[in-house]
């Protein structure tokens, strides 16, 4: 059957973000209400407009119920897809495809994680593998090293170019306020920076931090009452290659592969098209692994294509501009913070970070140990 | 043993130091981690069959410790029968492991329980 997607018929009118970096004394769960209400009462909306839930907590399994008690909602539709930081593409997908149906008609999608003040650790909603487990690899960043390994055993990448992707980024981050970390990086600071896996090192890592996201999606007929600049829902579609690194099928071949040439599809775009690229930067060959996926240069050529800061502020394309999560935030699962920023940049609230005439974004979720890819594509009523 | 436990038959396997893989009667594909079906054809004639043991390594990745625990390696191996499986590489330093390498599958004791390891094949 052909895809349908309702390209253009729904529209994220309102986001926000709360407690990025550090929010002690807050439960995951009320770090994603201060955001869903922040999102919500931008547009003059309340708890009680919202109608579908989208949500996935780490370490709530049941948390689309908890979030529609906790904020009284009582939604017709809820989703609670956990497919890991991936899970909010697939929610965006989800939702427009019930708003068009008419089967919710504000629907919203949130997340929260205190993970940095309680733990300090990357909380784990992983089952070990008893084929994996002894073997004692670190989860994870050595799946990611193991990728790693092999793309830099067929295409040449160094960790030199890996470490373009964490400078690009942070020089990203000390445009956003709001980012946790903002200081100096150099290429020599991350090469110097000791190994964790190899052959990835600490600067190769997203952050752990505490934060929150919401945003509120609504049919497009409407979305103009709420904001004047909505981001259009054009495309959004999702692949799933695996589940444990040993599964998946080629190491330097993700699902974006398959995600982005039908997310593209249904937006009746193509790579060269999209102004922002706002891609789940957990480990720095994630960056080089999606560029070329997502058809933005040939496989193999990821990091050459990343050299000389071309993916950094007043490079060729510009990357993870809220300086993504090896810089900005990382509360376990990022997803959702590439779909704000890419909404942030189609809005032009992007302060001194804004990219210029940006009319098509391109937002990108990681799930797993590179086992769900996600993307979704909005565009400005430019591109409707 | 009238039907296929997964888990369980594996580890009996390995701790008679025999590395198992599973195989569909039907369509001759191997199956490794072990299951009651085969991916994609979903095929439940399986039956257990010794691996060669041969194998090239397909990625690598070396754990790092603070010293003076000893840093260790983690690698992918595809199996010369098809699949892969996650395993360590001995006898040999980390540093000289390398992808496409050959190695040779041995069975060790660790924790008190049978583990899958690769030593360099002689080629």
């Amino acid at each position: 059957m052909d895809d349908t997607f309702p390209r253009g018929r729904t529209a994220i009118v309102s986001n926000a973000t709360y407690g990025l970096g550090e929010a002690p004394g807050l439960s995951s769960m009320d770090l994603a209400a201060h955001a869903s209400v922040a999102a919500l009462s931008r547009m003059g909306l309340t708890p009680a407009d919202v109608d579908g839930v989208f949500i996935g907590l780490p370490d709530d399994y049941l948390s689309g119920l908890t979030l529609s008690e906790y904020l009284g909602i009582k939604p017709r539709i809820s989703d609670n897809n956990r497919t890991g930081g991936s899970a909010f593409q697939t929610h965006v997908a989800w939702a427009a495809m019930a708003l068009a149906a008419g089967q919710c008609d504000v629907a919203l999608i949130a997340y929260g994680s205190n993970q940095r003040t309680a733990s300090g650790k990357l909380v784990q909603s992983n089952r070990p593998s008893p084929y994996e487990g002894p073997y004692r690899q670190l989860l994870p960043i050595s799946s990611y090293a193991l990728a790693a390994s092999r793309h830099m055993h067929l295409y040449g990448t160094t960790r030199r170019q890996l470490a373009e992707v964490a400078v690009a980024a942070r020089g990203w981050a000390k445009l956003n306020p709001e980012a946790f970390m903002r200081d100096d990086l150099t290429i020599e600071d991350c090469l110097a920076a000791r190994l964790v896996s190899d052959p990835l090192g600490l600067r190769d890592c997203c952050l752990v931090t505490d934060g929150a996201g919401a945003i509120v999606m609504v049919r497009a007929d409407r979305a103009r009452d709420f904001t004047p600049k909505p981001a259009y829902v054009l495309g959004a579609a999702s692949a799933v290659t695996h589940r444990d690194i040993t599964n998946m099928p080629d190491l330097t071949v993700t699902g974006v592969a398959e995600a982005a040439p039908r997310a593209y599809a249904q937006a009746r775009v193509k790579p060269a098209d999209i102004d922002v690229v706002e891609l789940y930067d957990a480990f720095s060959i994630n960056t080089i692994l999606f560029l070329e996926d997502a058809g933005f240069c040939p496989k193999g050529e990821g990091g050459r294509f990343v050299e000389n800061g071309a993916i950094g502020p007043g490079g060729r394309l510009p990357v993870n501009t809220n300086g993504g999560g090896l810089s900005c935030v990382h509360p376990g699962m990022y997803g959702l913070f590439t779909i704000i920023e890419a909404t942030r940049q189609l809005a032009g609230e992007a302060g001194a970070r804004q990219v210029a005439d940006v009319n098509l974004a391109f937002a990108q979720g990681n799930g797993g140990m590179l086992s769900s890819q996600a993307v979704v594509i909005l565009g400005s009523e430019a591109t409707l | 043993m009238g039907y296929i436990r997964p888990l369980q038959d594996y580890m009996e396997f390995l701790s008679k130091g025999k590395l198992m893989l599973l195989r569909s009667r039907s369509t001759g594909g191997y199956v490794f981690y072990p299951r009651v079906a085969e991916p994609r054809t979903g095929a439940t004639d399986l039956e257990w069959v010794e691996a060669s043991g041969r194998g090239s390594i397909y990625a690598c990745t070396i754990v790092r410790q603070r010293p003076p625990t000893p840093h260790y390696n983690v690698v992918l191996v595809d199996l010369a029968e098809g699949p892969r499986m996650m395993s360590t590489v001995v006898e040999m330093e980390n540093e000289d492991i390398r992808i496409g390498m050959p190695v040779q599958a041995a069975i060790i004791e660790r924790d008190g329980a049978p583990l899958v390891v690769f030593k360099p094949a002689n080629t």
